[in-house]
């Protein structure tokens, strides 16, 4: 009956997309990879992590000053925004009354829905001037252009990951934890610190690793604040010169100079190795706590 | 000798009422049962004893609940010494997350008892207290959540006493459990009932016959009678207790 | 006993100032790029493309990059939309939900949705060259749709998820095929979800720049088909901004105002018509 060839057609293309999926993942670490080999082959993995030279031109493509350059911006950002969300997060789920919660949640998502230019544009406006002037305030010079800049802006971009995922976590914890916890004589912040939170930890956690993740691969907002200078930083008042902006600024050179494409796959690779390993140690992490905690 | 007063209690749950001009002293060192069908107030009685029924939104309470001579719903009272006096047993047994000995030392903890080896004494002798120690003594740091049901109630019961309490409250503390946990847990209860006050909310008549020194009848939020077991199971006063006993009710 | 009450005092105030922060952050943005951008805002910009010297201060608009960000956010969109439906179908328990290449297929989407949208624009950027494709209207469009399709499949297999295991079997139970109860029980149920995943992957697609920089080039005039450079909305505020005149500058102010304003428009009324929609439902 043609009801049922249909029903079984539908289910065989859909068993075909399932299996594109995953085909696109595993060509996009596969494609990057094969770009990034002559590159790799010629000066080596080695040479490409940890030298600290980069000159194109003459065929030096030391990564790393963009990689320090990226984990410094990357973890100014999550310091500044960890203990924010998760105070925040806590707030919303312990404390504020559903009319607040309901009302936080349109603006979380508005938070999450502006472009990264836009975000990056307000930080050229509003954070690069106030950096510059905490500079001259410290005796630094600086234009403003640096990790801080990129750190700041950075941190307010992954607030609204981490709050809604965070909060989420939070409220699954059932009402008799928190009841039984009070019952026994304590505070609510104690409640929250010894039983909530400790719920809850795997799934904080998560929250934490999915913020960084996205934190680590932002391109635009950062670009614009952040200096560009392929030196390693070594105050929060230096530029730096992270990976994606490296791609970004670079792109129209880079088929005019000699494995100066591969080398900028090279760098996506790297990005994508990061994000990788960042999901399974999660997952890792993840599968660990679960099992300690229940 | 009565613990706890309760006088013109009112509570209602968003204009709904659901206890209405409840005046009853609970005696001191004895069980009591707070029997009656479901629904009519039993386990808000309850909450309002240890002011658990403030986590409930649109929960208006009036009246006075008086422990030891001090009204209890009075906003100025300290309500962590309160709980701290209050022992609560819920229906289903929540361990928290942590270990079978960071679970019964987390009272304590809370209230101040930082030394080892006081923790120590204390974790074994409210164990032993529910018959739950020698089931445990060797696993002591794993998860409580290992546990069984049964265990786990028992370890509820470990967790209130280890905070000193001077009165248990019970919400339906067995109805969760097999019968053979719930049997042990009822043991526990008949036998520190010289120590503590206790009152326990149960929709088992057979559980109240069994363990009650003292009932109180409610029905759909108005107190009916109450008096010592004995009297009011043999010869109840109100024809609705009567119909409640026969089973007409429920 | 007072130490804990000021903990608990304590952590409050603070737990408010970060939410106060959180929002306050939010005021920020907004307010210091419309205030900025506003003013700059003509109807010029909005319905003229960029004339000679557009650059350098003369006139002229961004039609083309609004024009250009609406079609690639159209084209990847539906694309990401087409893929996702069937993909999530999939993954229901009815079909291959339980299987191995389900668990691969959530897998796979878990990883590509945490990959940076300049990695799909690099590997989007090898895939065409890999097809002998210039940077145009058509490979902004693939790209974008690599960036959209984890974030739609995500968001609607949320929503499948929560239909009710009943209400499936009430159709089964009637004699329908899988095909069937997915196309037109499920489908019913999830509508609100899967309109919120469009906006919110559209929004997503019309914002990012990463990802078109290197697959859908620039152009100061209205694509005209698929094989030709496009302009964006992300781009041309990037452009705008980093030239030394401040008339260009104030432009550039302008376009992230337009491009806000999108945004803006798109996710507030989906909230409030997936309310009403949601009413409609059994619970």
């Amino acid at each position: 009956m043609p009801r049922q060839w249909r029903d079984r057609l539908a289910a065989l293309m859909m068993k075909g997309l399932a299996l594109a999926c995953v085909a696109l993942a595993l060509s996009i670490s596969i494609a990057l990879l094969a770009k990034s080999w002559p590159v790799l082959s010629a000066c080596g993995l080695r040479q490409l992590l940890l030298g600290s030279s980069w000159h194109p031109r003459q065929g030096a493509f030391g990564c790393y000053p963009f990689l320090i350059g990226t984990l410094w911006v990357s973890g100014l950002a999550m310091a500044l925004s960890i203990p924010i969300c998760l105070l925040c997060a806590l707030y919303l789920s312990e404390h504020a009354r559903s009319r607040l919660r309901a009302a936080a949640k349109p603006m979380l998502d508005l938070l999450a829905g502006i472009p990264s230019v836009v975000f990056g544009l307000w930080g050229m406006l509003a954070v690069v001037p106030v950096v510059r002037w905490l500079g001259w305030r410290a005796g630094v010079a600086t234009t403003g252009y640096s990790v801080l800049a990129g750190g700041v802006v950075l941190a307010i971009m992954v607030f609204p990951i981490i709050i809604s995922v965070a909060e989420e976590v939070l409220r699954k914890v059932p009402l008799e934890a928190r009841e039984a916890s009070l019952a026994l004589g304590a505070t609510r912040w104690q409640t929250t610190k010894h039983v909530v939170v400790r719920a809850a930890l795997p799934g904080i956690i998560a929250a934490i690793i999915l913020g960084f993740t996205r934190a680590f691969g932002e391109t635009m907002a950062v670009l614009m604040v952040v200096g560009n200078v392929a030196r390693l930083p070594r105050s929060l008042f230096d530029p730096a010169y992270p990976l994606p902006a490296l791609i970004a600024n670079n792109y129209g050179e880079m088929m005019s100079v000699p494995r100066y494409d591969a080398a900028l796959m090279f760098a996506a690779l790297m990005l994508l190795a990061v994000v990788l390993g960042f999901n399974i140690m999660a997952a890792l992490v993840l599968r660990a706590l679960e099992r300690r905690l229940a | 000798m009565s613990h706890i007063s309760i006088r013109e209690l009112h509570v209602s749950y968003d204009g709904h009422p659901a206890l209405k001009n409840i005046t009853v002293d609970i005696p001191d060192r004895q069980i009591t049962a707070i029997i009656g069908p479901s629904g009519c107030g039993k386990t808000t009685l309850l909450r309002c004893c240890n002011r658990l029924i403030d986590l409930t939104d649109g929960a208006h309470v009036s009246g006075q609940v008086l422990i030891d001579g001090v009204n209890i719903l009075d906003p100025a009272v300290d309500i962590i010494l309160l709980r701290k006096k209050m022992g609560f047993l819920a229906q289903r047994p929540y361990p928290l997350p942590m270990s079978i000995y960071d679970n019964v030392a987390y009272g304590p903890r809370l209230h101040g008892v930082r030394d080892r080896r006081q923790l120590d004494q204390i974790v074994t002798r409210c164990l032993q207290a529910t018959n739950l120690w020698e089931e445990v003594e060797h696993r002591l740091r794993s998860s409580a959540a290992k546990l069984s049901v049964g265990q786990q109630q028992r370890l509820c019961l470990a967790r209130a006493l280890a905070v000193d309490p001077e009165v248990l409250l019970g919400d339906e503390p067995t109805s969760a459990l097999d019968p053979l946990s719930a049997q042990q847990v009822e043991k526990r209860l008949i036998e520190l009932k010289g120590e503590y006050t206790i009152v326990l909310v149960t929709h088992i008549l057979r559980q109240a016959k069994r363990l009650a020194d003292y009932v109180i009848f409610l029905y759909l939020g108005e107190l009916i009678e109450h008096g010592p077991a004995a009297e009011v199971f043999t010869h109840p006063r109100h024809t609705l207790t009567r119909a409640y006993l026969g089973g007409e009710v429920s | 006993m007072e130490a804990r009450r000021l903990e608990e005092a304590f952590f409050r105030g603070l737990m408010a100032l970060s939410l106060l922060l959180v929002v306050a952050s939010l005021a920020s943005v907004l307010a210091i790029v419309l205030l900025k951008g506003l003013p700059s805002l003509t109807w010029e910009m909005v319905t003229q493309l960029p004339r000679g010297g557009y650059y350098l201060g003369k006139s002229g608009g961004i039609l083309n990059a609004i024009v250009g960000s609406l079609w690639l956010g159209l084209g990847a969109t539906a694309a990401a939309l087409l893929l996702s439906l069937p993909l999530v179908c999939y993954l229901q328990r009815e079909y291959g939900g339980a299987s191995r290449l389900a668990y691969l297929t959530r897998l796979s989407l878990d990883v590509m949705w945490g990959i940076p949208s300049i990695v799909y624009g690099a590997f989007g950027f090898a895939l065409m060259l890999y097809l002998g494709l210039r940077a145009s209207l058509l490979g902004g469009i693939i790209t974008l749709t690599f960036v959209e399709l984890p974030i739609m499949a995500r968001a609607i297999h949320e929503v499948v998820k929560m239909v009710p295991p009943d209400l499936k079997e009430a159709s089964y139970a009637l004699g329908a095929t899988r095909l069937e109860t997915s196309s037109k029980v499920v489908w019913r149920y999830a509508l609100p979800g899967v309109f919120t995943a469009i906006l919110l992957a559209f929004g997503r697609g019309i914002g990012d720049a990463a990802a078109v920089l290197f697959t859908a080039g620039y152009t100061d005039y209205l694509s005209r088909s698929l094989t030709e450079p496009v302009a964006s909305l992300p781009l041309a505020v990037f452009f705008q901004i980093n030239t030394p005149f401040p008339r260009v500058q104030e432009r550039a102010y302008a376009s992230a105002a337009i491009l806000l304003a999108i945004v803006l428009l798109l996710s507030l009324p989906s909230r409030w018509l997936v309310r009403r929609w949601e009413a409609h439902l059994p619970r």
